[in-house]
């Protein structure tokens, strides 16, 4: 199954390329609506025509899986030590996913938003914020991605995603978040 | 005779109580090696008993408050009209027992009589068995929102006659409540909304002249800086502020300037604005990934205290207007001393007052600018987000020693601490100067 898959993909890909010779496309990878590549059937019957509608269904299913797990990896958070704004080690393959997700789907633009826990000071924790989405941003500038696609922001501690008051729910609430603000749709999965 | 000295002895018995509710202070355990600054010698301040009379319930029930609050006085407890001996009264200065009250240790009395318009307020020297002052003060009816204003004027007034220093009970604060800013009276009354619900509202600090104040509205995890004035509600959007987050505003003494922190992906770094010619933001500190914010003005406008992150965790440091002679204020031990943040400067510009965690719980510390002494005020429960009175002596701040997030005022001096009546997780308090006749409106 899982082969099948990946045959298709780069049967896909191949027809892409073949087609464009574009390396990367510039549009979303098109729904695969146009015939499946291996089109062995030279006379279409109409058994054969609902096996060519199932695969196409499947296709699209199996693409909109994909794009929501890079969805995913695009959006997951990131989380740091009580007043730090270091990139942990520890998130570090989780900006790297991010980094490849946006190498490949170039006209994804996000905004990264930087929240403290409710310790410390209420202002201060508002420039700490923004040192947080600052640390992320820069991480992922080093990895090659253009700065004029990611938007820094803080929310300080006015937005906990944890109300509670204990350590478990401060370090939930000492976040990176990652919002797709532009080009989310039919996101390509990274090489 | 028998039955005058029972009376004095009842009340003589009364008199150590309200001692000790006036020493309430804050006196739960420091950390070894930090000099708590609170000395406090009960017995130094002059008794003063304000004397039952009739009518003026609330003015005399106001004035009694605000002297006690000003914490300047012994203040002195008797019956109410009725039983009380030998009670001011119309009648005037001559009806007063000035024996009976020096007995319970006042050295002043106050006594306040209806006048047309408004009331007289006369202070007795008990030990002199005469009249200091006297003054005869408008008021507008009591159900007039100005009122309770005025009689604390009154009240300011008669301190300074007692002690040479007006009280600071004419004076309001503004706080956030639920991402809204209101304003209040120094004792926790009237309180008004001063923006609309829904918002993110924080950092509200009064203009000079108490006519208006500037905040951050937060929106989308930006922030403007608004200043509004308080007569007519018209708010003007500070200059540069409108793109990325803007914090921490602050006035200049004469008004014209107003410093802020403005934070992007460089860090956060303090800028100063002309508010009065509406131009040309100067930037006064260069962070590279650092942050500095929470600037707060020397009352001569000379220097710049605030915080800054420059050497690892945020410290108060202090700068010249111009940005230049930027050093540390407030000593630390790197790696051991906790973070310190929200430094005011203090009206009389001694002292920066900020909070420091301790042991993981924010606390109250003074440094004193010219000795560079750091002395902590509070220890109990987290305290956080100090204002200055006008006076210099006395601090608002956010405690949570009562379980929830509430204001308290502290008196430097006497170390006496008392909860102020607001709203439900009230923060980020800012306390007026004193309130002249013309600057609010009630």
């Amino acid at each position: 199954m899982r082969a099948t898959s990946l045959m298709l993909v780069l049967a896909t890909a191949g027809l892409a390329a073949a087609c464009g010779g574009k390396p990367a496309p510039e549009q979303p990878a098109p729904e695969p609506t146009a015939a499946p590549a291996p089109a062995p059937t030279p006379v279409p019957t109409d058994d054969s025509a609902e096996r060519a509608r199932l695969d196409r269904e499947r296709l699209a299913r199996e693409a909109a899986e994909r794009s929501k797990a890079v969805a995913a990896d695009l959006a997951a958070m990131i989380n740091f030590e009580y007043d730090q704004a270091t990139v942990r080690s520890t998130d570090q393959g989780t900006l790297d996913r991010k980094a490849a997700v946006l190498a490949a789907n170039p006209n994804v633009r996000i905004q990264i938003s930087g929240h403290a826990d409710e310790r410390g000071s209420d202002e201060y924790n508002l420039a700490l914020g923004n040192r947080r989405a600052a640390a992320a941003k820069r991480y992922l500038e080093n990895k090659g991605i253009d700065a004029s696609r990611m938007d820094v922001v803080s929310y300080g501690e006015e937005r906990p995603l944890n109300p509670g008051h204990d350590e478990t729910a401060y370090a939930q609430n000492r976040r990176d978040e990652f919002q797709v603000t532009a080009g989310g749709d039919n996101l390509v999965a990274p090489q | 005779m028998t039955r005058l000295l029972a009376c004095v002895t009842a009340i003589a018995l009364l008199a150590p109580l309200t001692s000790t509710r006036a020493a309430a202070q804050d006196t739960s355990q420091v950390r070894e090696g930090v000099r708590v600054g609170v000395e406090y010698q009960p017995g130094v301040r002059p008794g003063l008993v304000v004397l039952p009379g009739p009518g003026l319930d609330t003015a005399r029930a106001i004035v009694r408050r605000d002297l006690d609050f000003s914490d300047r006085f012994e203040m002195i407890a008797v019956d109410p009209p009725g039983g009380a001996p030998g009670g001011g009264g119309a009648e005037g200065a001559g009806a007063v027992n000035y024996g009976l009250y020096r007995t319970l240790g006042a050295e002043f009395g106050v006594e306040l009589t209806a006048a047309a318009g408004g009331l007289t307020a006369r202070l007795h020297d008990l030990n002199a068995g005469k009249v200091r002052n006297q003054q005869t003060f408008a008021l507008p009816p009591e159900s007039d929102p100005g009122y309770r204003l005025e009689v604390h004027r009154v009240a300011d007034e008669v301190a300074r006659w007692a002690t040479g220093t007006a009280g600071v009970a004419a004076s309001r604060l503004l706080l956030v409540s639920g991402g809204r800013i209101y304003r209040m009276d120094s004792d926790g009354e009237g309180l008004t909304p001063l923006t609309p619900a829904g918002q993110t509202a924080l950092s509200p600090v009064w203009s000079p002249d108490g006519q208006r104040f500037a905040y951050t509205l937060l929106g989308a995890g930006r922030g403007g800086i608004l200043v509004q004035s308080l007569g007519s509600d018209a708010t003007l959007q500070v200059p540069g502020t409108a793109t990325a987050l803007n914090i921490t505003p602050a006035f200049s003494p004469d008004g014209r300037l107003l410093a802020y922190a403005h934070s992007d992906e460089t860090g956060t770094d303090v800028y100063l604005v002309n508010i009065a010619d509406r131009c040309c933001a100067q930037r006064l500190t260069v962070g590279r990934y650092a942050d500095n914010l929470s600037p707060t003005f020397s009352p001569d406008g000379r220097r710049l205290a605030f915080v800054s992150t420059r050497a690892g965790p945020p410290q108060v440091y202090v700068m010249a207007a111009d940005g230049t002679d930027q050093e540390l204020l407030a000593p630390f031990d790197y790696g051991a001393t906790g973070s310190s943040n929200a430094p005011e400067w203090s009206p009389d510009g001694a002292n920066v007052v900020f909070h420091r965690e301790v042991d993981g719980s924010p606390q109250l510390f003074l440094v004193d600018v010219a000795g560079r002494r750091v002395r902590q005020l509070t220890s109990s429960g987290r305290n956080e987000d100090p204002t200055w009175a006008p006076d210099g002596r006395h601090i608002t701040f956010v405690s949570d020693r009562s379980g929830s997030r509430q204001l308290w005022v502290i008196d430097v001096e006497t170390g006496r601490v008392r909860q102020l009546k607001t709203p439900g997780a009230a923060r980020l308090p800012a306390w007026s100067r004193r309130l002249s006749r013309t600057a609010v409106a009630p």
